[in-house]
């Protein structure tokens, strides 16, 4: 099952490399014709203009000092490529959004499984302490492919496989989109993909070993989450903006993120009968998980995604574009996934001695900003309760204040019980009971109003963290990354990715590449610009 | 009294008070004496001379008062109430209630508000404040208090008693108020109160150590209030009537039970059995009131299980599946039961109900109504070991053969209270009973065998016949009446409804029971005026009259009862001959209360408005549908306001007697 994975997982990479190539090839340089002309033209120019001027200035040094090390990576994309016709294969899993996201994330399980069976802890560890800075990696990894900064030494395979996981994070989806968007007729690739993934896996595992002695360590897991991120993102050829998208969203989020990550707590899976996933810091923060491949708005919902499409022309319109895509015929002949929070020492940390995993992504995601984040969003009537989860925030907005049970000594409480508990134990306390109705029928709209001021604070709060990238944006997150120089992962800007030589890019793909068709390559493009901002975004959104 | 009375009169004027040497402490000892059984005694006694009334005035503690209008002037008369009764008061509002309190602040021990109306937490806030040492209220069927009023009770600090049964508006946090203000509640009752839950039940068991009687009947509590309750050292009477919520296995989690409890009654429980009852009592050892009825059924685990309460004296099953195994495990019981109620039990056999009877022969009360299955076997046993029976509640024992009866009259001659009640009983029957001459209450309805010459055997030797029930008893005419008026001169409630030979005689010769209270003569067509007003005349006491369907009354007899039945409370005259005229006179009775007037031809709008304005005292009125659109509405808001509540029918007039062939269905029946 791994090998047929990670297999999956390599053509998809290659797909993505291949599109990413051709595209970029043909928005610089509008050489090859296609049968989708038109969409380079579409490609918003405030986009593609900024980034390549910061990227040139700050990031140029960095892929020096990197050199051989990523040389290496260009070198190995290509055998993989060979293998990349077969669409039979590719398609099949690229059904849509649920199922592309459960691949992500089993890619991603199945790279720490290799690990941990073939390589001892010590080199697993300092793989995770890689992970974090997979960010950076990606950037340099990109830049050097598309620099190709000359011929690649070491390990060859290893290498590929690597570049293939990284960048696979960012342009899988587009493949995706694009052949579920043909239709999403085929049968499950999963089985076919199945039957190859254990040596790749090795691979990466090897791969992870000599990133620690190079010191310049790539996490694999992590990345792996991006394909799920973008994985229901459909190539649009319009650059239109959904007016609605964005408040659409946010709306979404209380119900997003409702669900408790305790609610698995009575769950008494037996070690070994699940998979256990651990998704990065960053990954987590990321404020949405569903990108627009052609204007790089993000949602939380594929369905938001979707109706978003519509706007980018007729052809995602139809029924096929529109439905919600199928779950894997095969999805549950997996394992059962679980999932372990990032953070070290945390009960929900899978080296935690007692370890209790976490049921799903969006637990994860509550658990990790409830317990390791700072609350930073603090109820505006009571001016005392904080969260770090804005639905936990609303939640409590709305019954904040209408804390009708009353203590004679002036305390409230939420609940009954807990104030006939405090009245138990306290001498002479007695339920107090309000005389006056007519008190309350005012206290209400006072409180709604209260009510509304917060969530829009809530509300710009987070639109600045999951903004579109407009060039205040954009500055925004560069003064943050100046801040934070020491954590790697905070270079992950969008600015050096477009300041991606694609020239340089474009000769190393066309090896490749020469006989893929054109409409792939411009998608390439997009979606090498977009995921980018999506990566930018949750850096940001870290800083925050 | 009298004597003293007329020793006054002849004397008053020439002498000074003849009563001088009498101190107030002898008199006061004299009123001791007085009123126990008689209300009207003190009252006669205070019409005797100025100095016994004010005295009488000074020595009351207890009062009663018939109207509300008479509320503010009785402070001045009576200083020292300490027991107040509203209950005739249907009005009460909280000025009314804050200036009683004034006057009675230190004396007022107790108020019964629990057919009152009008007042709130206002009035009660000051009634706590003034009376500091108010030890009992009642404020049930109080359907509007809210929590407020419960937090102003709860500041009658010294309150022991209190009962708020239908209080259906108090929460938890009410509740919770006054377990933390009503430090010293003894008694609880909290029946209805559909709002109060776990919580509040829990907080009371917490801060009231000394509760002894806590009623919890049809609150939607669990065995997480039961905990604390039970752990109350002093508990000894719980009433846990319908609570659906409690369960064996919510009982089985308990970790205390019940030590001191004497009373326990879990009657309409569906969901305890034997197992959540031993978990509920495993330790109470002192039990004597054991009420399961409407339960789970009797089996012989329950049966066992009643054998460790060795001090049981009662033992109510009312209404439960009976097997016979789980009657005869508790046979070699070890306790003496004194009352056992098996009524409307299915699957009560000769077999079990001898066996149980045998072995307990200090059995005073049994119940056994609507026992289907029982026959001569069981009365056999029942009177021979049972002799020292004093209630025997047969009704509708329909296999039980005439003879059996006999053996009643025979064996068990210390009967005080007789259900016969649609048995199968005649004449030769009732000559056996009157053996039983300390018979009380003798109920014959639906005996249609029994004749005037059974009913003299009656007359003759029960003597101290209290309340007999001929109801739709045919056979009975004039005379046999007469027999009883003559022999039970304590009668003080008859019931001769639909006996179509009841005529005036009957009633002329009933009018020589002074102390009739209760009279229905419904469906009586040849009772007239006449007759009536010879027991108006005759029985001064008449408190309830049902003349409903005597078609030969008329507002002769109305204007007879407003002269000298002036205790008349409650009245049904539909579909008599009466008038505006005869109900205005009726209206002048000072302290009725309640009228049921439908169909009644004679009576106009403006009639009846004019009566419901006259009667200040009226609580409930029944009245046809049709008056409802015809009464002013200011009038009928205006009378409601009073306290008045009305009840619209819209029944159709019967005309014939025998609507629902009571007849046929009698002569069919063996």
């Amino acid at each position: 099952m791994p090998l047929e994975l990670l297999f999956g997982g390599d053509l998809q990479f290659l797909m993505d490399l291949k599109m990413d190539l051709e595209e970029r090839l043909r928005a610089e340089t509008w050489v090859k014709p296609s049968s989708a002309n038109d969409l380079p033209r579409n490609v918003p120019p405030d986009r593609q203009t900024p980034f390549p001027n910061f990227a040139s200035q700050k990031n140029q040094h960095k892929w020096e000092d990197q050199d051989p090390s990523i040389s290496n990576y260009g070198m190995r994309i290509e055998p993989p490529f060979s293998e990349f016709n077969r669409p039979s294969e590719c398609q099949p899993s690229l059904h849509g959004n649920s199922t592309s996201q459960y691949r992500g994330v089993q890619m991603n399980d199945m790279l720490q499984l290799g690990k941990t069976q073939e390589w001892d802890p010590k080199a697993t560890l300092n793989n995770l302490s890689f992970l974090e800075q997979k960010i950076h990696q990606l950037q340099d990894l990109v830049h050097v492919i598309v620099g190709r900064k000359g011929p690649v030494l070491g390990r060859p395979d290893e290498l590929v496989a690597q570049q293939q996981q990284l960048i696979t994070a960012d342009l899988t989806s587009i493949i995706i989109q694009l052949i579920s968007t043909a239709g999403s007729l085929l049968p499950s690739v999963k089985n076919s993909l199945n039957s190859a993934s254990t040596p790749p896996v090795r691979q990466l595992g090897q791969l992870g070993g000599i990133l620690n002695n190079q010191g310049s360590g790539i996490s694999l897991n992590s990345n792996l989450m991006l394909p799920s991120q973008g994985g229901s993102k459909v190539p649009d050829q319009s650059n239109q903006v959904d007016p609605m998208g964005h408040s659409g969203t946010d709306n979404m989020e209380d119900h997003e993120s409702k669900d408790d990550e305790d609610g698995d707590e009575g769950e008494n899976l037996p070690p070994g009968s699940f998979e256990i996933l651990q998704l990065e810091k960053e990954e987590i923060l990321a404020p949405h998980t569903h990108f627009c491949t052609i204007c790089g708005k993000g949602f939380k919902r594929d369905a938001n995604l979707r109706m978003h499409m519509r706007g980018h022309g007729d052809e995602y319109k139809t029924a096929a574009a529109l439905a919600k895509p199928q779950k894997e015929a095969g999805s549950e002949m997996m394992l059962i996934k679980r999932y372990s929070c990032p953070y070290a020492g945390c009960k929900r940390n899978k080296d935690h001695r007692r370890f209790q995993p976490l049921k799903t992504i969006l637990c994860v995601k509550n658990h990790y900003k409830r317990t390791h984040c700072d609350k930073s969003y603090t109820c505006s009537r009571c001016n005392t309760k904080k969260f770090s989860v804005i639905a936990d925030l609303k939640t409590h907005e709305k019954h904040c204040g209408k804390d009708k049970w009353l203590c004679s000594c002036g305390t409230t409480f939420s609940r009954k019980d807990k104030l006939f508990g405090h009245i138990t134990l306290f001498q002479g306390h007695t339920p107090a009971i309000p005389l006056d109705e007519n008190k309350g029928a005012t206290g209400p709209s006072l409180l709604e109003e209260h009510n509304e001021d917060t969530s829009k604070v809530g509300d710009v709060s987070f639109s600045f963290g999951s903004g579109t990238p407009s060039s205040g944006g954009v500055q925004n997150i560069m003064e943050d990354v100046k801040g934070n120089v020491d954590d790697p992962s905070s270079f992950f800007s969008p600015l050096n990715f477009d300041a991606s030589n694609f020239g340089g890019f474009n000769e190393f793909a066309r090896s490749a590449f020469d006989d893929s068709e054109g409409a792939l390559s411009f998608l390439l493009q997009a979606s090498c610009n977009y995921s980018q901002k999506n990566g930018g975004q949750s850096s940001s959104n870290n800083l925050e | 009294m009298k004597k003293l009375k007329n020793v006054e009169e002849e004397e008053g004027h020439h002498q000074p008070d003849p009563f001088d040497g009498l101190t107030e402490e002898i008199i006061h000892l004299i009123l001791d004496h007085l009123g126990d059984d008689d209300p009207l005694a003190r009252k006669s006694f205070s019409l005797a001379c100025k100095s016994f009334l004010s005295a009488e005035s000074r020595h009351r503690r207890s009062l009663r008062p018939l109207s509300s209008d008479l509320l503010p002037s009785v402070p001045r008369r009576y200083p020292y109430i300490s027991r107040l009764d509203l209950s005739l008061c249907p009005r009460v509002d909280d000025g009314m209630l804050t200036s009683l309190s004034r006057s009675w602040s230190t004396t007022l021990r107790s108020v019964d508000l629990s057919r009152s109306r009008f007042f709130s937490h206002v009035g009660l806030s000051s009634l706590a404040a003034n009376c500091a040492g108010l030890v009992e209220i009642d404020l049930s069927n109080a359907t509007e208090l809210t929590d407020a009023a419960a937090a102003a009770i709860a500041e009658a600090r010294n309150l022991e008693r209190l009962r708020m049964g239908r209080c259906k508006l108090i929460t938890d946090m009410g509740v919770g108020c006054i377990a933390v203000g009503c430090r010293k509640l003894t008694l609880l009752c909290l029946k209805w109160c559909l709002r109060v839950s776990d919580l509040g039940v829990g907080l009371i068991a917490m801060k009231c150590a000394d509760i002894r009687s806590l009623d919890l009947s049809y609150l939607p509590i669990t065995e997480k209030s039961l905990q604390p309750v039970l752990k109350l050292q002093n508990l000894e009477e719980l009433i846990l009537e319908g609570c659906p919520g409690i369960c064996d296995d919510g009982l089985a989690t308990l970790k205390e039970s019940g030590l001191s409890l004497k009373v326990l009654n879990l009657s309409n429980c569906q969901n305890v059995s034997q197992v959540g009852l031993s978990s509920l009592t495993s330790e109470a050892q002192c039990l004597q009131q054991l009420i399961l009825s409407y339960g789970s059924p009797v089996t012989a685990d329950l049966g066992k299980c009643l054998h460790k309460f060795s001090s049981l004296q009662v033992v109510r099953l009312d209404g439960c599946m009976v097997t016979c195994p789980g009657m005869k495990a508790m046979v070699n019981w070890g306790a003496r039961l004194k009352e056992l109620s098996l009524s409307k039990c299915l699957g009560v056999t000769d077999d079990c109900l001898s066996f149980l009877v045998q072995t307990q022969r200090e059995l005073r009360k049994l119940d056994i109504t609507c026992c289907r299955k029982i026959t001569y076997a069981s009365i056999n046993s029942i009177t021979s070991s049972c002799s020292s029976l004093c209630s025997l509640r047969m009704e509708l024992c329909t296999l039980v053969s005439r003879d059996a009866y006999l053996l009643i009259g025979r064996r068990c001659q210390n009967l005080e209270e007789l259900d016969l009640t649609d048995n199968d009983i005649d004449d030769e029957v009732l000559m056996s009973i009157s053996r039983c001459s300390k018979l009380r209450i003798l109920k014959l309805g639906v005996c249609s065998k029994i004749t005037d010459d059974g009913l003299k055997h009656i007359g003759r030797h029960c003597l101290n016949l209290i309340e007999l029930d001929l109801y739709r008893s045919m056979g009975i005419t004039d005379a046999g009446i007469a027999e009883i008026a003559l022999g039970c001169p304590a009668l003080e409630m008859i019931n001769m409804a639909y006996n179509e030979d009841v005529t005036d005689v009957a009633l002329i010769s009933l009018s020589k029971c002074p102390r009739l209270k209760a009279v229905e003569i419904r469906g009586c067509p040849y009772v007239s005026s006449i007759g009536l007003s010879a027991i108006a005349r005759g029985c001064r006491r008449l408190t309830l009259l049902d003349i409903k369907k005597c078609y030969n009354i008329n507002d002769n007899g109305m204007l007879s009862l407003a002269q000298f039945s002036p205790n008349l409370r409650q009245i049904n005259l539909s579909y008599c001959s009466v008038t505006d005229v005869g109900l205005l006179a009726l209206a002048s009775i000072k302290c009725l209360q309640n009228m049921t007037i439908l169909h009644v031809a004679g009576l106009t709008q403006s009639g009846l408005a004019a009566a419901l304005l006259a009667c200040r005292c009226l609580m409930k009125v029944k009245l046809h549908a049709s008056f409802k659109s015809s009464l002013p509405e200011s009038l009928i808001s205006y009378i409601e306001a009073r306290g008045c509540i009305f009840q619209w029918r819209d029944k159709v007039c019967q005309v014939e007697m025998d609507p629902k062939g009571w007849k046929l269905h009698l002569s069919k029946s063996p």
